[in-house]
């Protein structure tokens, strides 16, 4: 009993610790991020650059609030294709890495295409899949399914093989066939690296779903990226970067915090090294 | 106060039928006859057991003891099942493996981890979780369902694998060290719940330890193994009453010859 409690406080200290050095770190990314708005907006006020170029930080702060309506409408367009698409993506990764860890065959057909359409420049293929699957959701989804998957199978991958032998072993030993020692034990120990890979998804699904608008489309944030350079509307189009930008901060930050609330006992195993 | 809670302890968790190799006429305990095990190495292949030979009747207590690296640990995984031998022949009752670590999920409560056995067979999550309840409280853990393994003491952890071990109900115990990692003092306390335990509800147990004070304490009888490959050299019974005394003189004697076959 004393010592269980005598763990725990030291336990808790710990984590206190942790989270001092976080928010330090954050205090610091704050007064960087400050000094680099300060350096842009003397750059751009210094009149060595035309602000039809590069508007200073207060034009982009202007921009996003006269606009904030067509911002709102085309914001909520990106933001649900990405929403959408990193879910899409988060299941199939699921399903594709839970089938590979299955079978050796199938991982040794599948894998090295796996890696080869990661190869396939996006760019290129965005407007065929327009032509292919239409001007609405399905390409922009497919686009950002497509390039977001990849990772979180692979870290998904790496979580189920990173499982303790032993504890297969033990599984067998108690009498478990591989589809209860898949749901009783591998699938929860992969649930972290599943969202390790989805949270390395995340940025990257933003900028799919902008290629994914600019190659067809009449409405989001990334048309409206498209249609606000060649109208030299330039602080609008820096004012829809900072909110794609933003958005994948949260995403990223939710995620950390799902991933936290939901899975605990993974943020502890990870600090104190090894569970054993 | 002990810190490992009470000590009136009662192993019972209900033994099931075998039902792999069912044989009328019950048990048969554990026979190893002349097994050879070997592993391809870096360097060549590495013979684990070279003619390895051990009897366990049933509800006898069988310690192994033997350097590292003997393969007594390969020995146990041949009697459970999970390997088989290269030469040799191997007959048990179905027998479980405690290995030498908890390996207690961190996501279960300490009785959702002992539960596991039963959830591993099949058995639903509630029926599991008030199945696992007695055998849980026997294990000396009342209070401590939902607690989280991070939250339990070593001694606690080690409890609660043992109460999963239990409840994989099976009638022979196959234990890996399974006081390996804990300090002295709880070790001991370990050995005596234990002891008592065994002494209330017997099973055929082979207890791997290197341990030799281990072994004469909880056995009714010593394997000693060689360095690798690994055979059984010496066989010391332990015709001692329980419950045993470490101080005790004949222990004492016992564990000097132990130790002497040992070298």
């Amino acid at each position: 009993m004393r010592v269980a409690g005598g763990r725990e406080a030291s336990g808790s200290g710990g984590t206190r610790a942790g989270g001092a050095r976080r928010g330090g770190g954050l205090h610091a990314a704050a007064i960087l991020a400050l000094a680099l708005l300060a350096a842009w907006e003397l750059y751009a006020r210094s009149g060595d650059v035309d602000d039809l170029i590069l508007p200073a930080p207060t034009e982009v702060g202007q921009a996003l609030w006269e606009d904030r309506d067509l911002l709102a409408d085309n914001f909520a367009v990106t933001a649900g294709e990405v929403v959408l698409g990193l879910l899409l993506a988060l299941a199939a990764a699921a399903l594709l890495a839970s089938a590979l860890h299955f079978s050796t065959a199938v991982r040794r057909a599948v894998y090295p295409l796996l890696v080869a359409s990661q190869t396939v420049p996006i760019v290129v293929v965005a407007p065929l899949l327009v032509v292919w699957f239409g001007y609405d959701l399905a390409p922009k989804l497919a686009i950002i399914a497509l390039i977001c998957f990849f990772p979180i199978v692979v870290t998904g991958l790496d979580g189920l093989a990173g499982i303790d032998p032993d504890l297969r072993k033990l599984m067998r030993t108690l009498d478990a066939g591989p589809w209860r020692t898949f749901r009783l034990v591998e699938l929860p120990a992969a649930l972290p690296s599943l969202l390790s890979g989805a949270r390395i998804a995340v940025a990257i699904a933003v900028i799919g779903a902008v290629l994914a608008e600019q190659a067809g489309s009449s409405e989001g944030l990334g048309h409206l990226l498209l249609q606000a350079t060649p109208q030299l509307e330039t602080a609008r189009a820096y004012a829809a970067v900072v909110l794609l930008s933003a958005f994948a901060i949260a995403l990223f930050g939710g995620l950390s915090l799902l991933e936290r609330l939901a899975l605990p006992w993974a943020h502890r195993t990870r600090a104190s090294g090894a569970s054993q | 106060m002990p810190a490992e809670g009470a000590d009136v302890v009662r192993i019972e968790a209900p033994v099931e039928e075998p039902r792999v190799r069912e044989e009328p006429g019950g048990q048969r305990g554990v026979v190893v006859e002349a097994v050879t095990r070997a592993f391809v190495g870096r360097d060549g292949p590495v013979v684990a057991l070279d003619g390895m030979s051990l009897v366990a009747a049933p509800r006898e207590v069988v310690a192994v003891v033997g350097p590292s690296g003997c393969g007594k640990s390969t020995l146990l995984e041949l009697v459970c099942g999970l390997q088989r031998p290269d030469t040799g022949r191997i007959e048990a009752d179905p027998a479980v493996l405690m290995p030498q670590r908890d390996l207690l999920l961190p996501w279960c409560s300490a009785l959702d981890n002992a539960a596991l056995a039963l959830r591993a067979r099949g058995v639903g999550r509630q029926e599991a979780s008030s199945r696992a309840r007695e055998t849980f409280s026997a294990a000396g853990l009342e209070g401590f369902e939902r607690a989280l393994p991070h939250e339990l003491s070593g001694g606690m952890r080690q409890r609660v694998a043992f109460a999963r071990t239990l409840l994989a109900g099976k009638p022979v115990l196959a234990l890996d060290e399974p006081f390996g990692a804990l300090d002295a003092l709880t070790r001991e306390r370990m050995q005596d719940w234990l002891a008592t335990g065994l002494a209330r509800e017997p099973r055929t147990v082979l207890l791997v330890t290197h341990d030799v004070e281990e072994a004469v304490v909880l056995a009714d009888r010593v394997v000693i193994m060689s360095p690798r490959p690994g055979q059984a050299v010496a066989t010391l019974d332990v015709p001692l009453p329980r419950p045993r005394d470490r101080t005790d003189p004949s222990v004492v004697e016992l564990r000097a010859a132990a130790r002497e076959a040992l070298e």
